[in-house]
C-alpha cells in the first residue's frame, strides 16, 4: 500500500497553491506589499527632522515599518481571511481530506515568509532610492535582521492562526482584528519614538511581541549610540529573543488545539 | 465486514435531542440513502460518522475506525473516505484542474486525473477558474474533489440542490458509474426520486430515530399498498382503490369493448410513502 504524503511535503505544497492564490488576487498584493512603502513615504516627507544625531525619522521609521509589516501581513491577514475561508466551507472540505492540520499552517507560514520578504525587499528599494534610508554594514546586525524577521514571521503567523478562532464571521474579523493591531501600532512606537509615550503605554506594549519586534529592528538600523535612548538603555536583544518564542509557542499552542474548522 | 456499522448512536444539544439511537449497518458497495425532514437528526447523524462531530453514547465502525481516531490513524482512515459537502465556495482564483491536482497530493492512491475530470464532466473547464464556474458546475468539481482520493466509502450530502433536471440526470449517471467501482456511498437527500433512482436501500430518519430501513420499493408498505385504477365514463372521472389492478383493468375492458378512456394505475410514489411516515409525528 502506497504511503499518505507527509505533513511536510503537504505543507510546501499548501504553500506554493497559497502563494498561488495571493498572487492572483492583485489588488490585495499591491496594497499588501507596498503598504508600507505608502506608508514611509507619507512619515518621511511630514517629519523632515532628526530624532538623534545622525537619525532622520524615516530611519526611524523603517524599523517600526518592518515590525509592523510583521504584524499586518501575519496576525492581521491570517486572523481575517482565515475566518473567510471557514465561512465559505473551504476549512471544513479540508478537514475531510487526509491533510493534516499542520500542513495547512505550514502552507500559511510559507505564504507570510514569501510576502515579508517581497515587502522588505520593496520597503529596501523606496527607502534608499528616495528616503535616503541607510543599510547596516555589520555582519551581525544582518544576522540579528535575519532571525528577527524568520522568528517574527513565523510568531505573526502562529497567532494569526491562533486569533482566527475569535471573530465568529468573516465579514466582522476585520472589524475585531484591525483595531487591536492599529493600537498595538501606536503603543509599540511604530510611529511615534518609544521612549515618548506615556509611561503606562510602553508597559502594556511591552507585554506584546510588536514593541520587541520594532526595538530590535532599531538594533538593526539605528547605530547603537541610540540603545541609550531605550527603556532599558540598552537593545535587550537576548529578552526580545525570549518574548518572541514565548508568543510563537502560545500561538502554536492555540492554533493546534483550538483550531476551528467548521463555523459552528 | 460492513462499512458502517452504527449502534445505539446519541448526540444531544443542551436539551435537544438531536440523534436519540440510531443504528445502521451498511455492506460494503451499497449505495444508502438517508432521509428525514430538516431537523430529523440527519444531518447530525452523517456529520458525527464523518469525523466531524462528537457522539454522546453509541458504537461506530466506519472501515474499521472510530471517526474519533486521531493522529496518523485519523489520516489514514481520510485516505480512505470521501466527502462532498453541502457547500464549499474557497478556492476562487485557482483553476479546476490546479484545485484538483492539488487534493489527489493528498492522497496514497489518487485516481487518475483526467479520468476524474471527464466522469464529472469538467475536462472543458479545466484552465477555467473557479470563480467562473456555474453552481453545477462547481458542484460537479465537489464531486472531483470528493472521489480523487479512489475513496472505499463516499459520503454524498444534498448532492444535486440547486440542478435543473438534465444536469441531475448527469449527475445520477455519475454516481451509477462510481457503483460500478464497488464505491459504498452513502447518500443524504430531499428528493425522494433521487433516492429511488440510486439508493439500494433508503432509511427514513425522524424526531432523531431511524423509522424504517428498506429498498426504495417496499419501503412503508409501498409494494403491497393498494393501486388507484382512474378512468373516463361519460363525463364523471371514476377511481378505484383495490389490490389487484390488473382484474380491475381487465373487467373494464370488457365493460368498454378494448380501449378504456383515460386509464391510468397509479401507485403510490416513494414520496407519498414518506410523506405518511414522517407526517403526524409532531415537528
Amino acid at each position: 500500500m502506497n504511503k499518505i504524503p507527509s505533513a511536510l511535503t503537504l505543507g510546501i505544497r499548501r504553500g506554493g497553491l497559497e502563494i498561488r492564490q495571493f498572487a492572483r488576487q492583485r489588488e490585495s498584493v499591491v496594497f499588501t506589499l507596498l503598504f508600507p512603502v505608502i506608508l514611509l513615504a507619507i512619515f518621511g516627507s511630514v517629519f523632515k527632522d532628526t530624532i538623534a544625531p545622525g537619525v532622520t525619522f524615516s530611519q526611524y521609521f523603517v524599523a517600526g515599518m518592518i515590525a509592523s509589516g510583521l504584524v499586518n501581513t501575519g496576525f492581521q491577514a491570517l486572523a481575517i481571511t482565515i475566518p473567510m475561508e471557514r465561512d465559505v466551507g473551504g476549512l471544513k472540505r479540508l478537514r475531510g481530506t487526509p491533510m493534516p492540520a499542520s500542513s495547512y499552517f505550514i502552507g500559511k507560514a510559507i505564504l507570510i515568509a514569501v510576502s515579508m520578504i517581497i515587502q522588505i525587499a520593496l520597503l529596501f528599494g523606496f527607502g534608499l532610492l528616495f528616503f535616503g534610508v541607510e543599510m547596516p554594514t555589520e555582519l551581525s546586525k544582518w544576522l540579528t535582521f535575519t532571525w528577527l524577521v524568520l522568528l517574527g514571521s513565523a510568531c505573526s503567523t502562529a497567532l494569526g492562526i491562533a486569533f482566527s478562532i475569535v471573530p465568529k464571521s468573516g465579514r466582522g474579523a476585520s472589524a475585531v482584528v484591525s483595531p487591536i493591531v492599529i493600537i498595538l501600532q501606536f503603543f509599540s512606537g511604530v510611529f511615534f519614538v518609544f521612549t515618548q509615550l506615556p509611561t503606562w503605554m510602553q508597559q502594556l506594549a511591552a507585554i506584546f511581541p510588536l514593541k520587541w519586534l520594532t526595538q530590535g529592528m532599531r538594533s538593526v538600523f539605528l547605530p547603537d549610540s541610540f540603545a541609550a535612548q531605550e527603556v532599558a538603555k540598552s537593545w535587550e536583544t537576548g529578552r526580545t529573543f525570549q518574548i518572541l518564542v514565548l508568543w510563537l509557542v502560545i500561538g502554536i499552542f492555540f492554533s493546534v488545539r483550538k483550531f476551528k474548522w467548521d463555523r459552528d | 465486514m460492513n462499512v458502517i456499522e452504527v449502534k445505539g448512536l446519541k448526540k444531544s444539544y443542551g436539551q435537544v435531542h438531536a440523534v436519540r439511537g440510531v443504528d445502521l449497518s451498511i455492506p460494503a458497495g451499497e449505495i444508502f440513502a438517508l432521509l428525514g425532514p430538516n431537523g430529523a437528526g440527519k444531518t447530525t447523524t452523517v456529520e458525527i460518522l464523518e469525523g466531524f462531530r462528537g457522539r454522546d453514547a453509541g458504537e461506530i465502525s466506519i472501515l474499521g475506525f472510530d471517526p474519533q481516531t486521531q493522529g496518523y490513524a485519523a489520516r489514514q482512515w481520510r485516505d480512505r473516505i470521501g466527502i462532498v459537502l453541502q457547500s464549499a465556495a474557497d478556492a476562487g482564483d485557482l483553476t479546476v484542474i490546479e484545485t484538483v491536482k492539488h487534493f489527489s497530493g493528498y492522497y496514497s492512491k489518487p485516481r487518475n486525473i483526467d479520468e476524474v475530470m471527464s466522469a464529472v464532466g469538467l475536462e472543458d473547464k479545466s484552465g477555467a477558474l473557479i470563480r467562473n464556474l456555474s453552481g453545477g458546475q462547481r458542484r460537479r468539481l465537489d464531486v472531483a474533489l470528493g472521489i480523487i482520493g479512489s475513496p472505499e466509502l463516499l459520503f454524498l450530502d444534498e448532492p444535486t440542490t440547486g440542478f435543473d433536471p438534465e444536469a441531475r440526470r448527469a449527475f445520477w449517471a455519475l454516481i451509477e458509474q462510481l457503483r460500478g467501482t464497488g464505491t459504498t456511498i452513502l447518500l443524504t437527500t430531499h428528493y425522494l426520486d433521487e433516492a429511488e433512482a440510486l439508493a439500494d436501500r433508503v432509511a427514513v430518519i425522524n424526531n432523531g430515530l431511524i423509522i424504517e430501513v428498506s429498498t426504495p420499493a417496499e419501503l412503508g408498505g409501498r409494494a403491497t399498498a393498494q393501486a388507484v385504477v382512474t378512468w373516463r365514463d361519460g363525463s364523471q372521472i371514476k377511481t378505484e382503490a383495490t389490490d389487484n389492478p390488473t382484474a380491475v383493468v381487465a373487467r373494464l375492458s370488457a365493460h368498454f369493448g378494448g380501449e378504456i378512456p383515460e386509464l391510468a394505475v397509479i401507485r403510490p410514489s416513494l414520496e407519498d410513502i414518506y410523506l405518511t411516515m414522517i407526517g403526524g409525528r409532531d415537528e
